[in-house]
């Protein structure tokens, strides 16, 4: 993700005191813990112009779950306001920075799976298209049920790991049928979790994160 | 499904049967794709369907921030019609009400079109344990009932059956012919049931909307079933909770197609009825008594909560079910629920309790395609969380988690604890590796079906010092 938007002539920091998000609390329904570690993510990233995410699912925790979280209290103007600057990175490049070709190149065929939280929670579902359509040599292939979940969920993968695993089962037959070399996706817990079964399965079809894709050159 | 296991153990017991038999959840998965297609091609032909899901959506607002005013209205509207309306507050007092009514009559034998309420209650187990004879006459229920199973699916009850399983189960129950014809096997069972809804002293139905302009129940069905439960028989029972109440007769105009499209993706439903009281002086068939039950059953409940009151829009159209990636996996029998699905899952815990239903919403990867697909725009998935976070605030996740919890935020307040535990972990995914996946496997939940990626030899935040 740094390489690519070095290329585009933009300059990004990372700062390094940065941890998590606070998904993980927050949907496990802990509130208040999740808020503490939100307020880390505050003190980190108050200062920056624009925040890339290399996830739908943390920027949607940011963008659309903080507001709620710190509404009533005295920083929610600095949340409401940080919140509007922070994108998942292929929103930013296509919908923030209006690029849709980044000159990558990788060959073979690629199916795109969308995370549900960058699909549902924030819209998300033309730019990583636009972008792949774009990569020299790769052709993009719809599988069945692309926005169907892969059955990750956070702490759902292990308080329900039968779901969870019967979930990304249906993720591997649609992937297998479109004959892919690549699974794609902007989230790297999706990509962890189909990942990791595929994996298991000893399937060849490779998952990549788009930024990954968007570095070949 | 036995009542007497934990719900949680139930839940978790069922849904490693089912998630194992591959067979059965392709099947479900395929009847359910059919369903979307043809959901799909109708939705298309609204001029704008989303529209239409706001306009559905706050007509039934409408009805339940005024319920009190429009419950009233649709009561006194059936009465002046020589209806009679109860009010029951809770199951057992729908299950009194109902049963005084068929022990006055003196009746031997009630038929029932498809109602989702009565399974709420358990009025079945009672009517038969009283010695009536119970004959659901609703395809889908009639099958379930045979196998002395609950509905499966609160629109579809017996679609986890295939037609040969049905075939069996009519030539074991009815000696019925030995057919796998769908159109047959409905002819078997149309047979037995003509003559049951000739003999039934009273029929029991349920509403799928209370007009409260009118004083009018609407039934929504596609066997024509329920127009003969509802008028053969002399008395007629409709049992139906409060929060089914719209305003005006012209919103059906627009609920009777959002419910079959978001339904079964019909444009319209064969039979839509409305009926508005007994047989009248001037009118020569129709029951001549008509009862409406109206149920709360902790509605109210559910009502007084501000957050997740537009769980009361729901129409029972089952749309959340049809595309709920859980329901398509673990079936609707492992809910353990009347309601299944995604508007089981928030309304359960409501109805019946959070502490023994909670799991129901962490049994979720808050995906929100329900929510996408809901026609009534209920915020179904984010009510998931909302009960995760009352759960939690209870301190109902026990111990465990919520030091877990703590200790997360303790990490990630800290930088350089939160590095010292990426190095703790990467050391566990090397030292683990001999027993990776095993029982003893610490990550076992995690490493039974699935790998996990070697870390990455640099961190990115080493990479990151190394580039300056």
């Amino acid at each position: 993700m740094v390489n690519v938007l070095e290329r585009l002539g933009h300059e990004v920091d990372y700062p390094e005191g940065q941890t998590c998000c606070g998904q993980p609390a927050f949907n496990s329904g802990y509130f208040p813990e999740a808020k503490k570690v939100a307020d880390h993510f505050l003190d980190t990233f108050a200062d920056a112009d624009m925040v890339a995410v290399p996830s739908g699912s943390c920027t949607a925790m940011i963008r659309k779950f903080y507001p709620e979280l710190y509404q009533d209290s005295p920083q929610a103007k600095v949340v409401s306001e940080l919140s509007g600057r922070v994108f998942e990175f292929t929103e930013l490049l296509v919908n923030q920075l209006g690029v849709t070709d980044v000159g990558a190149k990788l060959k073979g065929t690629a199916t795109y799976h969308d995370g549900c939280h960058g699909l549902r929670e924030l819209g998300i579902q033309d730019a990583p298209r636009k972008l792949l359509e774009n990569v020299e040599g790769l052709s993009l292939v719809e599988m069945d049920e692309a926005q169907s979940c892969c059955g990750f969920g956070g702490t759902f993968a292990i308080k329900f790991p039968q779901i969870s695993t019967a979930m990304t089962q249906v993720k591997l037959g649609s992937a297998t049928q479109t004959e892919a070399d690549y699974l794609i996706s902007g989230d790297p817990s999706c990509l962890m979790q189909i990942g990791g079964y595929f994996s298991r399965q000893k399937s060849s079809i490779q998952c990549l994160h788009i930024a990954e894709v968007l570095d070949q050159q | 499904m036995s009542q007497s296991t934990n719900p949680t153990t139930q839940f978790q017991t069922d849904a490693n049967r089912v998630t194992a038999d591959v067979d059965r959840r392709s099947f479900l998965r395929s009847s359910l794709r059919g369903y979307q297609t043809t959901r799909d091609a109708t939705q298309e032909r609204f001029l704008n369907y989303e529209s239409a899901r706001i306009a559905a959506g706050d007509a039934k607002w409408e009805a339940i921030e005024n319920l009190d005013v429009y419950l009233a209205q649709f009561a006194d509207k059936l009465e002046a019609r020589g209806a009679t309306v109860h009010w029951c507050s809770d199951s057992a007092e729908a299950r009194d009400a109902i049963l005084d009514i068929i022990k006055k009559h003196d009746a031997k034998s009630v038929i029932k079109s498809k109602c989702m309420t009565t399974e709420e209650i358990h009025l079945n187990d009672l009517l038969e344990k009283e010695g009536f004879e119970v004959v659901e006459s609703d395809l889908g229920e009639f099958i379930v009932q045979l196998r002395d199973e609950a509905p499966y699916h609160f629109v579809f009850p017996a679609m986890h059956l295939k037609k040969e399983e049905i075939n069996t189960l009519f030539q074991e129950k009815l000696k019925s012919i030995n057919t796998d014809d769908p159109e047959e096997l409905t002819m078997v069972a149309r047979e037995v049931l003509r003559q049951k809804y000739l003999s039934a002293d009273i029929g029991i139905s349920g509403a799928n909307f209370g007009v409260a302009e009118t004083g009018m129940i609407s039934i929504t069905e596609n066997e024509g079933n329920a127009r003969l439960t509802t008028s053969l028989p002399k008395v007629h029972i409709a049992l139906m909770g409060i929060e089914k109440i719209i305003p005006r007769l012209e919103d059906l105009a627009l609920m009777l197609p959002m419910l079959a499209t978001a339904g079964t993706g019909q444009h319209l439903t064969c039979y839509n009825s409305q009926l508005g009281g007994p047989r009248q002086d001037d009118e020569s068939d129709g029951p001549v008594e008509m009862h409406v039950v109206l149920l709360d059953n902790h509605r109210t409940r559910l009502l007084a909560d501000p957050e997740q009151r537009d769980a009361l829009r729901c129409i029972r159209c089952g749309a959340c079910l049809n595309v709920c990636p859980i329901f398509k996996n673990v079936g609707g029998h492992t809910y353990g629920t009347t309601y299944q699905g995604p508007i089981g899952s928030v309304i359960t815990p409501h109805l019946r309790g959070l502490k023994d239903w909670k799991h129901l919403s962490h049994s979720s990867s808050l995906c929100g395609a329900c929510s996408e697909t809901c026609p009534v725009k209920i915020d179904l998935h984010h009510h998931l969380l909302r009960n995760r976070r009352d759960a939690a605030g209870k301190g109902q996740g026990g111990l465990a988690e919520r030091t877990l919890m703590l200790g997360f935020t303790i990490v990630m307040r800290r930088p350089w604890l939160y590095r010292l535990t990426g190095r703790l972990g990467k050391l566990g995914h090397v030292l683990t590796k001999p027993i990776h996946g095993t029982r003893i496997d610490p990550f076992y939940a995690w490493k039974k079906t699935r790998d996990l990626d070697d870390p990455a030899k640099q961190s990115f935040k080493q990479y990151w010092k190394s580039r300056k």
